[in-house]
């Protein structure tokens, strides 16, 4: 009997030893990917998803005395802000600077997940940033991230298959159709270019070139919104390329996949309409053509004589409402990339373009040769000019329903069930009642 | 058979015999005392991690926050938005659609699977059985994540096998052959295993009885269809049960296949979906944990209609 209590009692003490063993496990360090070098600073947790980062934060920890930068990769965009949200709903667990793209900063600030940096200083580095880049990131007066990296808008496209088939580089979207129908008269394999309908930022981008302006909202005023989703500009360039689609002129390949990736860099695309980044994408990908010769020139206009620039993705530094300490968290944010040595790394190794003023205004970076273009200097002929001409965006605080709800219409459309005007009209149906529903104002 | 009930009746009639004499409830007490004691490792956990979320949970789905106004208790505000909400009911409609291609699909491949192996006696036999099962034993991420590259139509072996003879070939991941696909994807990956219940089923029948039918003169079909199934009516019920819980909380393949196919599958694809969505991508975590208590609920009282219909096949009644 005396046995057997001890031996209960002991599977008792086990059990509890086992509980308190799991609580206990919640304090402990969190797990780095990078080597931390001053191991008594205070460390900043962050989140970021760029090629080749740990490179650029051995830099920073090298080069600070009391700030260290301690890395996760959580995901790229979405498989991200996922965590992130999950983290902001149960009041821990999130980064104390984390990436993200501008499209979301109001999704994250309307539910006090980012801290207005306007507070930790963000007025000094405000001039080392376009205001193109700046309004992207702030509302009002309040600060929501720093920039890093842009996405200007520019055509990839393969000199060797427009050679071939006699085609010139298209500089307006009517060029642009004629080149498409002249790919497919002359009978090539492939087609012009891909309209993926899950492009999200992307057909946004495509819209906002012809004067579409979806949302109208400020943090300021955050129950008021206004969504006009349905304008002229925005219906006539889905005319413009559900008719393309209804000719087979161009593919309806959802984008981001395997087999979009291969054909990407294969031929089946003889253009891709892509941003600065899209040519450390390309790269990055395999069964490439090994005769391939892309070039980069600036995305096709509606009207030649008023040029239009687009904007698709690029990302900032936020720090999050869980910072545990904000001044060192801001400070990371401010000036992980604020230095030319971390651009270079970001530039050559990352393939980022940058919006921190002292490297994009160098000559350094205008005159670039990119290999992969055949030393063509792409930031001079296309992208410097795109970004220049940038002038900022505003996303709706619920932008991931409002493109889930875009990739529903647009599927629809190409598969036949809707027209595209009737895609769009039906799209700010969706949007409007959701933000009603969100408890919203419609302006 | 026999073996069984002289093993299991001695102890009950001990229990029964011993009780009074050894001074009654006394006793009991003790022995329940210790019973709890061994249990409460269990119930901890099960408090921890599951009676305490779904409570959790059920809070939550009572109140509703909305991104601009913040959070107000609204009772059973989100379930009748649930059961209004045309995105909800047409995602259990298609679960509906796919339980009743799905399941007898499968059910039927494990059950010729599980009927042909009884029969044989091979060494053949033994290693087809492995091989069925093999796909129940990939994680069903990998499996469906398998699917998604065999279905492309740019590396998937469609090109190859319908070129040969001169076809075209189909698109697995277009809106109108996505249900078929994933029915494939499921059928491949459960079949197997439900072979496995069935035939543990189809083993523990007495031979003598198909000694007893092959006197009479029945066939090997008759015997299959008129002794065999009726004798593992309880096995299957289980299996049918199985499958219809499975499939009515369909997730994982869909929303592997949906990175390949966003258009054909959507957000709220099934139920589960929709309250994934919802809670992550959408962060309404309150109607979230709605959506899925009105599947929480769905589903039990499916199954339990489902066990008071086959009450006589299943031996519950």
């Amino acid at each position: 009997m005396k046995s057997k209590f001890l031996a209960a009692g002991g599977a008792v003490a086990v059990v509890a030893a086992a509980l308190t063993g799991c609580s206990a496990g919640g304090a402990e360090e969190a797990s780095c990917t990078n080597e931390i070098v001053n191991a008594d600073a205070t460390q900043v947790d962050v989140w970021a998803w760029y090629p080749e980062f740990e490179a650029v934060v051995d830099l920073f920890n090298e080069t600070h005395e009391d700030v260290q930068v301690c890395w996760t990769n959580a995901g790229q965009g979405n498989d991200e802000y996922t965590k992130f949200s999950t983290a902001l709903e149960a009041g821990s667990g999130a980064p104390d600077v984390i990436q993200l793209e501008s499209e979301v900063i109001s999704s994250f600030s309307i539910r006090d997940g980012l801290v207005d940096l306007a507070d930790y200083g963000a007025s000094d580095v405000q001039g080392d940033y376009t205001e193109g880049a700046w309004k992207d990131v702030s509302s009002g007066d309040a600060v929501y991230a720093i920039p890093v990296d842009g996405g200007p808008m520019g055509m990839l496209y393969r000199q060797d298959i427009l050679d071939e088939h006699g085609i010139a580089a298209p500089t307006t979207w009517d060029e642009f159709a004629a080149a498409a129908q002249a790919l497919k008269d002359a009978g090539a394999p492939g087609v012009l270019a891909d309209f993926p309908t899950n492009g999200r930022a992307y057909n946004q981008a495509l819209f906002a070139q012809a004067g579409s302006v979806p949302f109208d909202y400020d943090n300021a005023n955050p129950t008021k919104i206004g969504i006009d989703v349905n304008d002229e500009g925005s219906k006539k360039v889905l005319a413009y390329w559900n008719d393309l689609v209804e000719k087979g002129l161009v593919a309806t390949d959802d984008a981001f996949t395997a087999d979009y990736n291969t054909k990407l860099v294969d031929g089946s695309y003889a253009i891709y309409v892509a941003a600065a980044w899209g040519p450390g994408y390309l790269g990055g990908l395999s069964d490439a053509d090994s005769d391939a010769e892309w070039r980069a020139a600036p995305v096709p206009q509606w009207d030649a004589a008023n040029p239009v620039q687009i904007n698709w993705g690029g990302s900032a530094f936020s720090v999050t409402s869980q910072a545990k300490d904000k001044e060192a968290a801001a400070l990371v944010a401010k000036e992980i990339f604020g230095t030319e040595e971390a651009w270079k790394l970001g530039i050559e190794q990352a393939a980022l373009f940058p919006l921190w003023k002292p490297i994009l205004d160098s000559d350094y970076f205008r005159d670039l040769e990119y290999p992969f273009f055949g030393g063509q200097q792409i930031n001079k002929d296309v992208f410097l000019e795109a970004a220049g001409g940038y002038t900022g965006f505003t996303f709706s605080p619920f932008q991931n329903y409002a493109y889930d709800q875009l990739t529903e219409q647009l599927f629809a459309m190409v598969e036949g069930e809707k027209d595209s005007a009737t895609a769009l009209d039906d799209l700010q149906i969706s949007l409007e009642k959701y933000a009603t529903e969100q408890g919203f104002t419609l302006k | 058979m026999t073996t069984h009930t002289t093993a299991a009746a001695p102890p009950v009639a001990t229990r029964r015999r011993r009780a009074p004499r050894a001074g009654g409830s006394t006793l009991l007490r003790r022995r329940q005392r210790w019973g709890w004691l061994f249990v409460t490792p269990f119930l901890i956990v099960f408090a921890t991690f599951l009676v305490f979320p779904l409570v959790y949970a059920f809070g939550m789905s009572l109140f509703t926050s909305t991104l601009a106004t913040g959070t107000d208790f609204t009772g059973v505000g989100n379930y009748v938005k649930a059961f209004s909400d045309p995105l909800f009911l047409e995602g259990m409609l298609r679960v509906l659609a796919f339980a009743v291609v799905m399941i007898p699909a499968q059910l039927i491949v494990a059950l010729a699977a599980a009927l042909v192996l009884d029969t044989l006696a091979t060494r053949l036999s033994k290693l087809s059985r492995l091989f069925i099962f093999v796909p129940y034993a990939i994680p069903g991420v990998i499996g469906a994540l398998m699917w998604s590259f065999l279905y492309s139509p740019r590396f998937g072996p469609g090109a190859t096998i319908f070129g040969a003879f001169g076809l075209e070939t189909p698109d697995f991941l277009a809106a109108d052959s996505i249900f078929g696909s994933l029915v494939n994807i499921v059928t491949w990956q459960w079949a197997g295993y439900y072979m496995v219940v069935i035939y543990a089923a189809l083993r523990s029948i007495d031979p003598s009885i198909y000694e007893a039918a092959r006197i009479d003169g029945a066939n090997g079909w008759q015997t299959a269809m008129r002794i065999k199934v009726p004798m593992i009516g309880s096995s299957m019920v289980m299996v049918i049960m199985f499958a219809l819980i499975g499939t009515l909380q369909f997730f994982t393949e869909p929303v592997v296949l949906r990175n390949v196919a966003q258009g054909a599958i959507d957000a709220a694809y099934t139920p589960n979906m929709y309250a994934y969505s919802l809670a992550f991508s959408y962060s309404q975590f309150n109607y979230a944990s709605a959506i899925a208590f009105s599947l929480g609920a769905l589903v039990f009282a499916g199954s339990f209609l489902f066990l008071f219909l086959t009450r006589k096949q299943s031996g519950l009644k």
